[in-house]
């Protein structure tokens, strides 16, 4: 017996729009869950105070300037190198079984868990670089980490380009770079930007690969070279040694408006480029 | 502007893997004239066009054979400097393809690339490229916006604006007018007939009326060879060549 169409119209609009539903419904209870708990303890001085007795009290300060400054790390070394590597993948390379392992390597560095990462960036920069826990150490942990997102969102964003938009520009006399730089990239920007927005997002939220490298000192760092912790680490800190839940919650709904923040404001500039270049 | 210049081509052949596209082209285009090349779909019209401005590196399967002598350069020797090449030898492609720019921009992308930096120099060339190409009058007033904004007809002709630009010797045009209206048509066949006393212009085209109203000389490709070439008022009347005629009369193709 055939089901009548209109029955399996109804099943298939009933199972999607469950799941998109159910989707939405457990990431706006995380966000209300952790942001009920979290923004009663939220206030200026919370911001702007530096911790006293290990976090039990005092704010988040220094946590801060340590989860701002160590993805701008990751991403100002991963960036060029991930991006570098996807030009070569894509425009200065035909596909061979070399570019193939190269893509094979970086998706399999992509599935490696980060706690690996925490421990080889400990082993290789801590240790036997003698860097010690830093900020550059971390940094470079998690710009490894990142490596991979980079690569694979450029390269697509690269391979999306027109390759119409390329014979144009050679057709006129462009060399391969400066077809490149004016054409490709340019027109690449938003993916690519996307998966820089990814990789901000996932250094943001990282512990274990910073803990091991960047450590988890509470004070206020001088240079690059000093050790710094981020609101992710502090809040797995506060939590897991039961030093005080509610600086915790609080400390989770200031890193979960940080990711928004970052999201929304690199959607709004990437709008406005894409304007500016179609209007 | 330099002198347009004379294109001798000896026995050509290309090759895109092991396909045979061109097989032994031997053709002479004088200066100031109007190559047509016409036949039907796969007959290696596009291959040699882009042999022309060895656009065809950039597919890392084709592969060149014979000679070509754009005045006294060897354009098919692998010394020859590609990049200055095809700032002498432009090219329009069958779909208008504007770069993601402003019409300004678009226009000013060859100058550029040659170095030319200076505003009111810029400003000259795409005023002129423009005029040239019978589209200044009706985009003068907006340069800024998108080139994306133009209709088809206008962005085809922004295209061929935008070769002129880089003021070439030559200027190859692969099947222009294939997506246009009659009208835009016509804005590209008025534009041609106004260049063709400064530059050496080479046709595909697959109208072979269009070929017949602009070209000086006319050439019929199939299957990768070329089967008659001759001033197109004999070539449209009194074909030598059968296949030549059943072509033009319409019988296949």
């Amino acid at each position: 017996m055939r089901v009548p169409p209109k029955v399996t119209q109804a099943i298939a609009v009933a199972l999607f729009g469950g799941a998109t539903v159910l989707t939405l419904a457990v990431l706006v209870f995380v966000i209300v869950f952790v942001l009920g708990k979290g923004l009663p303890v939220v206030s200026l001085d919370f911001l702007l105070q530096s911790p006293r007795e290990m976090g039990k009290a005092g704010g988040i300060f220094p946590t801060l300037v340590g989860t701002f400054l160590l993805p701008l790390v990751a991403v100002a070394i991963a960036f060029p190198l991930g991006v570098g590597t996807s030009v070569y993948l894509t425009e200065y390379t035909v596909e061979s079984r070399m570019t193939g392992v190269i893509r094979f390597g970086t998706d399999c560095l992509a599935g490696i868990p980060s706690i690996i990462f925490g421990l080889f960036g400990y082993i290789f920069f801590v240790e036997i670089l003698q860097m010690g826990w830093c900020i550059l150490s971390g940094g470079l942990t998690l710009a490894i980490m990142v490596l991979p997102t980079i690569i694979r969102t450029s390269e697509e964003a690269i391979k999306a380009v027109p390759t119409s938009y390329r014979e144009v520009s050679f057709s006129l006399g462009a060399t391969r770079w400066e077809t490149v730089l004016k054409v490709v990239l340019p027109t690449a920007l938003p993916g690519i930007v996307t998966g820089v927005m990814l990789s901000i997002g996932r250094s943001i939220g990282e512990t274990a690969a910073v803990i091991f490298t960047a450590g988890a000192s509470l004070r206020l760092p001088d240079s690059l070279f000093d050790s710094v912790r981020t609101m992710a680490v502090h809040f797995y800190i506060l939590a897991r040694e039961g030093i005080s839940i509610e600086n915790a919650y609080g400390t989770a709904a200031i890193l979960i408006i940080a990711v928004l923040l970052v999201n929304a404001v690199s959607y709004g500039l990437m709008n406005r480029f894409i304007a500016r270049r179609t209007k | 502007m330099s002198d347009p210049v004379q294109i001798s081509v000896r026995n050509l052949s290309v090759y895109y893997g092991k396909q045979h596209v061109l097989r032994g082209i031997t053709l002479d285009i004088p200066s100031r004239h109007v190559l047509g090349i016409i036949g039907p779909a796969g007959s290696g019209k596009t291959a040699f066009l882009r042999t022309l401005n060895r656009l065809n590196d950039l597919n890392p399967d084709s592969r060149m054979e014979g000679k070509i002598l754009m005045g006294e350069t060897e354009i098919t020797h692998s010394d020859c400097d590609v990049v200055s090449l095809r700032k002498r030898v432009g090219m329009v492609f069958a779909l208008p393809v504007p770069l993601p720019l402003s019409i300004y921009d678009n226009l000013a992308y060859g100058p550029r690339l040659s170095g030319i930096r200076k505003r009111f120099q810029l400003d000259e060339i795409v005023e002129r490229s423009l005029k040239a190409a019978v589209l200044w009058e009706e985009v003068k007033d907006r340069l800024q916006t998108s080139a994306f904004r133009l209709s088809g007809g206008q962005q085809q002709r922004l295209c061929l604006a935008r070769v002129l630009a880089m003021e070439p010797e030559v200027v190859l045009l692969d099947e222009p007018c294939s997506g246009l209206d009659p009208i835009s048509t016509a804005r590209i066949e008025e534009a041609l007939m106004t260049l063709k006393a400064t530059h050496t212009i080479v046709l595909v085209t697959n109208n072979t009326k269009q070929a017949a109203r602009v070209a000086d000389t006319t050439a019929f490709f199939l299957m990768g060879e070329l089967i008659e070439v001759g001033p197109t008022s004999r070539l449209f009347v009194a074909p030598t060549d059968s296949r030549t005629n059943e072509y033009i009369s319409g019988r296949f193709g």
